[in-house]
């Protein structure tokens, strides 16, 4: 009995944390505006849609990998798929939760905008240092 | 020894630990969190002493089981004060240093009282029992506060996004184990499956204490009504 209260618990309490640690990677980086390049090769300027989001990943796989980003965009990847449920399910009879998860799918698409920025910006740092020596 | 796949996550896990150092080093945040870092130092040291158990005496010796069980307590021992200095962290400006600690070691206490009482009559290896049932309600201790410490940082609207991001962290990370042994207690059959699983759930904490040092400014804010699951 203790160890099934202690269960629900734990589970309700990760579900709670998991989603507010995605959402504060994708706040601390929705302050970051995005370089010109990546604004051109993914069509985000200020906002983006969270339809585009399997593209940017698609482009981030191109690029050299960073471990210390390996696991914010994890995370955001298992946030994104948890509103995509939350999208077919819950949000066809709730419209204001469907506007939501589309507004909360937008912010994710646009953190894996900034860490492809950042890996882009990465690669060049890298390719530099080669050139110097 | 464990099978490459365990080696492998031991080994990131590790790797992990010593960048959460070398981030807070870096970052000049040694000494602002040090009971943060000092755990992730005793991960490190418990890590290396494993490790040498493990290859002189095997992975199903008594040492190593010993060994990992007492260290893992003492570790948690370290994660529940590093969790009140968060705390310290967020009611700074209400000066409530001395109650914080006042309740850490009240609440210790009542737990490891709590943990004897249930030990004292159903075990004969009374001491090994007692550390192994203490951690793991230190983990669901850690859990409930880590819950009423975000209920604070809501209520308070506290804005550092660093420290916001070790909270939430930490948060996952007693969920997580929480979980873990509400599984194994209420499925042991299922011990087999959930077992590997620290190892793999031990990484996450780590890997998130890195980036927060790494990535996040001290300055850096937020406004804390963003993170709420409810939008308000």
């Amino acid at each position: 009995m203790m160890a099934a209260l202690i269960l629900v618990f734990s589970m309700a309490a990760l579900l709670q944390f998991f989603i507010s640690y995605c959402r504060s990677l994708i706040a601390a980086s929705a302050k970051q505006p995005l370089s010109a390049e990546v604004q051109d090769v993914t069509g985000i300027k200020t906002t983006a849609s969270g339809d585009d989001f399997a593209r940017v990943l698609q482009l981030l796989q191109l690029c050299p990998d960073r471990p210390e980003d390996r696991n914010g965009i994890q995370a955001i990847g298992f946030y994104f798929r948890i509103l995509g449920f939350l999208r077919a399910t819950v949000a066809r009879i709730a419209p204001s939760v469907r506007a939501w998860t589309e507004l909360e799918r937008g912010h994710c698409t646009y953190f894996a905008a900034v860490t492809l920025d950042r890996r882009i910006a990465f690669s060049r740092d890298m390719f530099a240092q080669q050139m110097e020596s | 020894m464990p099978g490459p796949f365990a080696c492998f996550i031991w080994f990131l896990g590790f790797l992990c630990e010593v960048a959460v150092l070398v981030c807070a080093f870096k970052k000049q945040a040694i000494r602002r969190y040090f009971l943060l870092n000092l755990y992730v130092a005793g991960l490190i040291a418990s890590d290396i002493g494993r490790y040498r158990i493990l290859t002189e005496h095997g992975f199903s010796s008594k040492q190593y089981q010993y060994f990992y069980y007492y260290s893992d307590a003492v570790l948690t021992l370290f994660l529940y004060f590093a969790l009140s200095t968060l705390y310290t962290h967020v009611f700074s400006e209400l000066k409530a240093e001395k109650y914080v600690k006042l309740g850490t070691i009240l609440l210790l206490a009542g737990t490891a009282l709590f943990t004897y009482s249930v030990v004292v009559q159903s075990s004969a290896k009374l001491v090994t029992q007692f550390v192994v049932e203490l951690s793991q309600n230190l983990y669901f201790v850690g859990l409930v506060l880590t819950y009423v410490l975000w209920a604070a940082i809501l209520k308070l609207r506290e804005t550092r996004t660093r420290l916001i991001q070790l909270v939430l962290s930490l948060g996952v990370y007693f969920s997580l184990f929480a979980a873990n042994y509400a599984i194994r207690n209420l499925y042991p059959s299922l011990s087999s499956v959930f077992v590997p699983l620290v190892q793999v759930f031990a990484t996450f904490l780590p890997l998130a204490w890195a980036y927060a040092f790494w990535r996040l400014p001290e300055e850096a804010r937020l406004a804390p009504s963003r993170l709420a699951v409810i939008p308000r």
